[in-house]
């Protein structure tokens, strides 16, 4: 191990995370890289109080969406829906191409697009264990304030000016 | 700051401080191949730690438990006890930094003396953390409370901890330490997620849960660690060992009394990982019965989502208008009866602050912060982490994104902490390139830096001035507020996508 090396594990403070771009989230509230699946929830075009959940498995590629009642998605035979099109489209906007691509293990030659390279078949996933992440990852809007010291949030100073990560 | 004075907190490392942080590193190795099977190194660097603590308070138990550890009995009283001699030499290194600063600084520092009803949890330690104990008798009874534990709020009340949700972290705590970061999977990762959702709710315990959610999420992302080239041994050592000390008792602030008066902004340092915003504002605080001026910090932390990022996290701040005004539209705040922390935190009330005159935050530092008073820091905060001492610098040329403060070049370099200017602000590395003045703060992380909360510079032959909490109320800047439109309002989104699917 080199110097530089031994001097970054020494650190108290170095980025871990990479920090996610900005994008719109009128469509695609939600999008995460987790269990193994770029998985999220899509908001419904036609029924504000309805969202599909969809999913692209890491690996086999596998491809599924169905409402958050656990209802398949009309749309998803044999091609992605245009639920699952979105969200890796926004999935690419907020992690960037290399991420997602090496998440889903996928070879995506420069130019080309990421489904254009997603060849996996519809399969059932149940949608309530994503939802429920969903909902917990809104749960973070309803937790109250804090004006306490939190002096352990010297440990994670803000990160990287506006301009280099904007789209 | 002059560059003579420069020199003074340049010239090579505090005495002992190499040798301390060598010993902390020793123990952080040990954490990263887990405790499970202690090898020879591992248990040479438990037994150094102890070693290097013998003659403290603490010195007996941290003896014990690296031997109990080192042989394979790893109790959650052994774990706190270790935790607690890393964070006395942690606290030591701290004090000896801080203490060179001060001096440089000439500025004078209150000694740590908490008012009567603190929630007593560390004695006065003389200035000298590494003869302290982290909490007296705190590993003795850990686990044996079964109601609740008391704890400090904010406003220096002792408040009720269910005891049941620290024993949930202690429990993640201590099996990452028995398999070690090497052996962290997703699993192991993501099995805090529930105990880390119960203590978001209780709001004495904020600052453990964002602590844990952190790390948690680092986690995530880094697994499984064992593929990793290097990992951030020292870093998650250092929340480990502050995590399992908050999952003892609860917090250790208290003991606030009320102040009123003038304070003025110097700036504000922004915060932030994916579910947690803090704006923490420092300033100088001019006490209406008079005395001398103190240097305080004032904060607000919201929680928040990963998709939140940039000037949108200010308008997750919104209930502190008064606060958030202030910073924005550079005015002083007059405050009435506001709870202030011996540590020099003031527990921000919006409804006990007006908006007073303009204030120009470099006419504050250059008027009012060479007087001021530092406040003490609270015993079991001190590590060089915590070091945000704001500076006035001027007359200095930026030289490879360091400062230089001789008049005629060719002094002493201080590097700038460019990577922490926040996304939310008008500040980028060009600005500060091309200014001429600067308030920051000084920070150390194995070496000095300066963080630039606001900077006055020259652009296009005519002089601008930029401070990090200057889009507090929204951006100012035209090509950003048109950006942001047109991304529309993630907050407004979110909220109503939660008001809509939460309730169900
Ligand atoms: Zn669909």
């Amino acid at each position: 191990m080199n110097a530089d090396e031994t001097a970054w594990e020494r650190r108290s403070v170095v980025p871990v995370v990479p920090p996610v771009a900005p994008r719109k989230l009128a469509k695609v509230p939600f999008v995460e890289l987790a269990d193994g699946r770029l998985q999220g929830v899509v908001s419904s075009g036609s029924d504000i109080e309805r969202v599909y959940v969809s999913s692209i498995t890491a690996g086999t590629h596998a491809l599924s969406c169905s409402t958050n009642n656990n209802r398949p998605c009309g749309a998803l035979h044999g091609h992605a829906c245009k639920h699952i099109r979105m969200l890796a489209d926004e999935a690419v906007v907020q992690y960037g191409l290399d991420r997602v691509a090496r998440y889903l293990r996928v070879e995506v030659p420069a130019g080309d697009s990421l489904m254009s390279c997603i060849h996996g078949q519809p399969e059932r996933t149940p949608a309530a264990v994503v939802f429920s992440r969903f909902l917990r990852h809104l749960a973070y809007l309803e937790v109250a304030d804090s004006t306490d010291p939190l002096a352990e949030l010297h440990w994670f100073p803000s990160t990287a000016p506006y301009k280099e990560v904007a789209r | 700051m002059l560059d003579v004075q420069l020199g003074e907190v340049l010239a090579g490392g505090p005495e002992g401080a190499d040798e301390a942080l060598d010993l902390v590193a020793g123990f952080d190795d040990a954490l990263t191949l887990g405790l499970a099977r202690v090898g020879e190194d591992a248990a040479a660097a438990l037994s150094a730690l102890a070693g290097a603590l013998a003659a403290s308070p603490i010195g007996d138990r941290v003896s014990e438990a690296a031997d109990k550890v080192a042989t394979g009995s790893i109790a959650g009283e052994h774990l706190a006890a270790l935790a607690g001699g890393r964070a006395a030499l942690c606290g030591a290194v701290h004090d000896a930094l801080l203490g060179r600063l001060d001096t440089a600084l000439g500025r004078p520092r209150t000694p740590w003396n908490p008012a009567p009803g603190a929630p007593r949890p560390d004695r006065p330690l003389g200035g000298q953390a590494a003869s302290g104990d982290p909490r007296d008798g705190q590993e003795a009874r850990s686990g044996d409370s079964p109601g609740g534990q008391e704890a400090g709020s904010g406003d220096g009340v002792p408040v009720q901890v269910p005891g049941h949700l620290l024993d949930g972290c202690r429990m993640w705590l201590r099996e990452l330490a028995i398999v070690g970061w090497r052996g962290v999977d997703h699993d192991l990762a993501g099995a805090a997620d529930q105990a880390i959702e119960a203590l978001l709710a209780v709001p004495e315990l904020r600052g453990l849960a964002v602590l844990l959610d952190g790390l948690a999420a680092e986690l995530r992302a880094s697994s499984p660690v064992a593929t990793m080239d290097r990992l951030p041994a020292r870093r998650w050592a250092d929340l480990w060992t502050r995590g399992l000390l908050l999952a003892q008792r609860g917090p250790w602030h208290g003991g606030a009394e009320p102040v009123s008066g003038r304070l003025l902004i110097l700036g504000a340092d922004v915060h932030e990982h994916a579910t947690v915003v803090r704006a923490q504002v420092h300033g100088v605080l001019e006490p209406t019965r008079g005395g001398q001026a103190r240097l305080v910090r004032t904060s607000v932390a919201a929680a928040k989502v990963d998709t939140i990022v940039g000037p949108a996290v200010w308008r997750l701040m919104g209930a502190h208008p008064v606060l958030l005004g202030a910073l924005a539209g550079h005015r002083s705040l007059e405050i009435t009866d506001m709870p202030l922390l011996p540590g020099g935190d003031l527990v921000w009330h919006d409804d006990r602050a007006a908006a007073g005159e303009p204030a120009d935050p470099f006419t504050t530092a250059r008027v009012a912060l060479p007087g001021v008073s530092a406040p003490a820091v609270p015993p079991l905060d001190r590590h060089p982490v915590r070091i945000a001492e704001p500076v006035l610098l001027e007359g200095y040329s930026v030289v490879d994104g360091s400062l230089d403060l001789s008049p005629a070049g060719g002094g002493h370099a201080l590097p700038l902490g460019l990577d922490r200017l926040p996304r939310g602000g008008p500040l980028t590395p060009e600005l500060v390139a091309a200014s001429s003045a600067c308030i920051g703060l000084m920070r150390w992380d194995g070496r000095w830096v300066l963080q630039p909360l606001a900077v006055q510079a020259t652009v296009k032959k005519k002089p601008v001035a930029a401070h990090n909490g200057d889009w507090a109320m929204g951006p100012t800047d035209p090509k950003v507020v048109k950006a942001e439109a047109k991304a529309g309002d993630v907050v407004a989104v979110l909220r109503e996508r939660a008001g809509r699917l939460l309730r169900k």
